[in-house]
């Protein structure tokens, strides 16, 4: 059990829960539901916003928010 | 001959799903756009003709992903779909979704399916699914669902008419299909709560619970905290279940009605092209590059079209002066109507050509891009990786550009952007700039390779670009933020954009230029116009005795007058202030006269200074060259006066306009005042500073 935010580039994972509760409900409408699968394509520079793949749309979500969003790792 | 039926569409979907794209393919050019009543979102209506027997006014409602709203944008959404009591409130709802992305769609479709709306779901982008592998089968989607479902690719106009065809039909159905039984997710107190407020509607009862029915007044409310007691009911839990249960079942159709090929190779292009746009440093890099190309645009290409529009205006008031018989009406008309549509005018290819840029790298989805490798810097300083479209389009013009902080999702990243915008040099001090810069140095000196006329525009520029981002740093630090932001965007796939919608998005904003500050500035440059022409009129008489059998009779007297008017008089009664700065009353004129737009700076010196060269035709920069200091006998504008009164131009909120957008975006008069001291201070300061370090 990892926080989205320590996953390396390429590493996947499935959604297990979202701590905060006002972004666990906007991530839910955009379809990020537990159970999900979730990957960390990128990181901007200097600690900056993360892109995540998550059924099939790419979402840039802030290093703060992804410390949030717990999931567990996927093993290749 | 039958009437035709007048119906109510509108249109709903997730961002970036192509609403707008469908919304223009329905209507055309047919649309009005304005604002909803009290607010700042965008509305956008249309016309359509849908068959003999219906026309339709369709409604472009703002991209949501879910009825439940995070932002005054979703809110309007849900307001138009749910409120009975909206006038907007329309007869059927076309979801449109993203092929590519079925699942996300379904969401909002699923709930206004419950809601037993009349809903047709336009499946868009079926051509770029078929090519990533994803089939789907409309046939059986439609079964499943319930609803009318119509495959359409909105950029080519394919579907369309098959779209239109279907809405006589489902506007005469009821349906009355569940998606989602909410009562076996929430069993007792669903019945409970149907009782209680006598409906009949499962899932209404559900929004009202949690507190989503917007006809649900207060004294309803204390008795739902009974409810909740009774059957231990959370609404932001139950909200998040609902939505949970709702995925499952959408999850399910997909599952059934999609068949995939290459799931894995769906996002290969797009990421190809992520790596070269979001490099670390070669993303910076074409970042950089595409900003030179749109100043090139901004700057050289529309030098052309300004021309021409300048010498149109020229020829347009020539012949009006001639033809209307000189007097009052000729000089209103001349002086303060045609002067101040020529000051808005002029502007329009430089507008239209930022906003061409700005528009087609939404549209092919760089925008996103950019956010992304420039948030953390932005946010360093308190602004948002939403920020660079308002920064960027604060080159061109500060009125459009506060408009498009809209999309920035936190109050107080939204607030700074808008109150530091107006510090980018927007093209109405260009002509400022270009009038003192070649009165203080020759167009032949350099320094080394750069010419110095050049190098001095630039760092004007530059001076600009600092000051908005330390100003947003120092507005980080003393505005309070009650919320946390979010910063959860899309990033979605390259697309090559769709020109109509290009266009359609440049000829709004320049409606919106053209009508908002355009007003003001006509407005204010016939008051201007008032002002420096009347005076007390005994000063007048006297000047036109003084000079009746005089050779240049007419130019003394329009210098003179000019200084007798009541602008002279305002101009002479801060002249004590401006003083420090370098300035004398007759700058004072042009600094006043200023706040119609920056530019009317470059006719107001002429007209003051026109006197002294006896009427012989000489440039505004030959007759500044002569001025000479009333004091000293030397030349007026040194460089210690000239860096002061760029400073000042830089810096001062003379513009009439930004204020007014900056009220009408923010709703108070608290902060437009705020900037405008604030940004008077600075120039104030600041040339204060050079003209006595320099002199």
């Amino acid at each position: 059990m990892k926080a989205l935010s320590e996953l390396s580039i390429g590493e996947r994972g499935i959604i297990e829960s979202i701590l905060d509760s006002e972004l666990r409900q906007k991530l839910l409408e955009m379809g990020c539901t537990p159970g999900e699968e979730i990957c960390l394509v990128r990181q901007a520079p200097f600690g900056g916003p993360l892109a995540i793949l998550i059924s099939s749309s790419m979402l840039s979500l802030s290093k703060l928010d992804a410390s949030q969003i717990i999931v567990k790792i996927l093993d290749e | 001959m039958n009437k035709k039926r007048n119906i109510r569409i509108a249109l709903a979907g997730n961002p970036n799903s192509g609403k707008s794209t469908l919304f223009n393919a329905l209507t055309g050019l047919n649309q009005k756009v304005g604002n909803y009543p009290g607010i700042t979102v965008e509305k956008r209506v249309g016309r359509c003709n849908i068959n003999e027997d219906y026309d339709a006014d369709i409604i472009d409602l703002p991209g949501t992903y879910s009825i439940f709203p995070k932002s005054i944008d979703e809110r309007i959404t849900q307001q138009v779909l749910c409120d009975q009591l909206n006038d907007l409130q329309p007869d059927i709802a076309i979801v449109i979704a993203d092929a590519t992305n079925l699942r996300r769609s379904l969401l909002l479709l699923s709930q206004l399916i419950d809601m037993k709306k009349k809903t047709i779901l336009a499946l868009n982008m079926v051509d770029l699914a078929l090519r990533r592998g994803i089939i789907v089968d409309v046939g059986l989607l439609s079964s499943k669902l319930g609803i009318e479902v119509v495959a359409i690719n909105a950029r080519n106009r394919e579907g369309i008419d098959n779209l239109k065809s279907k809405i006589p039909y489902v506007i005469q159905n009821n349906s009355d299909q569940d998606f989602l039984d909410i009562k076996t997710v929430f069993p007792n107190i669903i019945d409970a709560a149907n009782e209680w407020n006598n409906n009949s509607n499962d899932y209404t009862s559900f929004l009202l619970l949690c507190r989503q029915d917007l006809n649900c007044e207060t004294k309803n409310r204390i008795g739902l905290d009974g409810l909740y007691n009774k059957f231990n009911f959370v609404p932001e839990r139950a909200q998040a279940k609902e939505i949970v249960r709702r995925y499952k079942k959408i999850d399910e159709i997909v599952h059934q009605c999609t068949r995939e090929g290459n799931p894995k190779g769906k996002h290969l292009l797009t990421k190809k092209i992520d790596n070269i746009l979001m490099h670390p440093v070669l993303g910076y890099f074409i970042f950089l590059s595409i900003l030179f190309l749109i100043f090139q645009a901004v700057f050289s290409w529309s030098e052309y079209p300004m021309e021409i529009i300048d010498s149109l205006f020229t020829t347009i008031s020539d012949w009006v002066s001639s033809v209307l018989p000189s007097g009052m009406l000729n000089d209103l008309i001349v002086k303060g109507v045609l002067a101040g549509l020529a000051g808005i005018m002029i502007f329009i290819p430089q507008i239209a050509f930022l906003f061409a840029f700005i528009v087609l790298l939404e549209d092919t989805g760089y925008m996103a891009r950019v956010s992304f490798i420039t948030d953390k810097f932005l946010k360093k300083v308190g602004l948002n990786g939403r920020s660079v479209i308002p920064l960027l389009s604060g080159i061109a013009c500060a009125v459009p550009a506060i408009m498009s902080a809209r999309t920035i999702p936190g109050w107080k990243e939204r607030l700074i952007t808008i109150m530091v915008t107006p510090l980018m040099s927007c093209a109405a001090r260009l002509p400022v700039y270009i009038l003192i810069i070649s009165v203080m140095i020759s167009e032949e000196a350099a320094i080394g390779p750069f010419n110095l006329q050049g190098l001095i525009m630039m760092s004007f520029y530059l001076i600009g670009f600092l000051a908005t981002i330390l100003s947003a740093f120092v507005f980080k630090h003393i505005l309070k933020s009650k919320k946390r932001s979010y910063y959860i965007m899309e990033l979605p796939s390259y697309k090559i954009p769709d020109w109509k919608t290009v266009l359609y998005t440049i000829f709004e904003k320049l409606k919106v230029f053209i009508f908002d500050a355009g007003k003001v500035i006509v407005m204010i440059s016939i008051i201007l116009w008032a002002l420096s022409s009347y005076g007390p009129k005994k000063e007048f008489q006297k000047i036109e005795a003084k000079w009746e059998h005089h050779q240049d009779a007419n130019l003394h007297i329009a210098s003179e007058k000019l200084e007798a008017s009541y602008a002279g008089i305002l101009g002479k009664s801060i002249e004590p202030i401006i003083k420090p700065l370098g300035f004398d009353w007759k700058i004072g004129i042009a600094l006043i006269t200023s706040f119609a737009a920056r530019e009317v700076f470059v006719g107001t010196m002429s007209t003051i200074y026109s006197v002294q060269d006896g009427g012989s035709i000489y440039s505004v920069r030959e007759r500044l060259l002569n001025v000479r200091n009333s004091e000293t006998g030397q030349m007026f504008f040194t460089p210690a006066v000239s860096i002061s009164l760029m400073l000042f131009y830089a810096f001062a909120m003379q513009c009439m306009s930004t204020l007014a957008i900056v009220y009408r975006e923010t709703n108070r008069w608290k902060w437009p005042i705020i900037q405008f001291v604030y940004m008077g201070c600075l120039a104030y300061i600041s040339s204060f500073i050079a003209f006595q370090l320099l002199s």
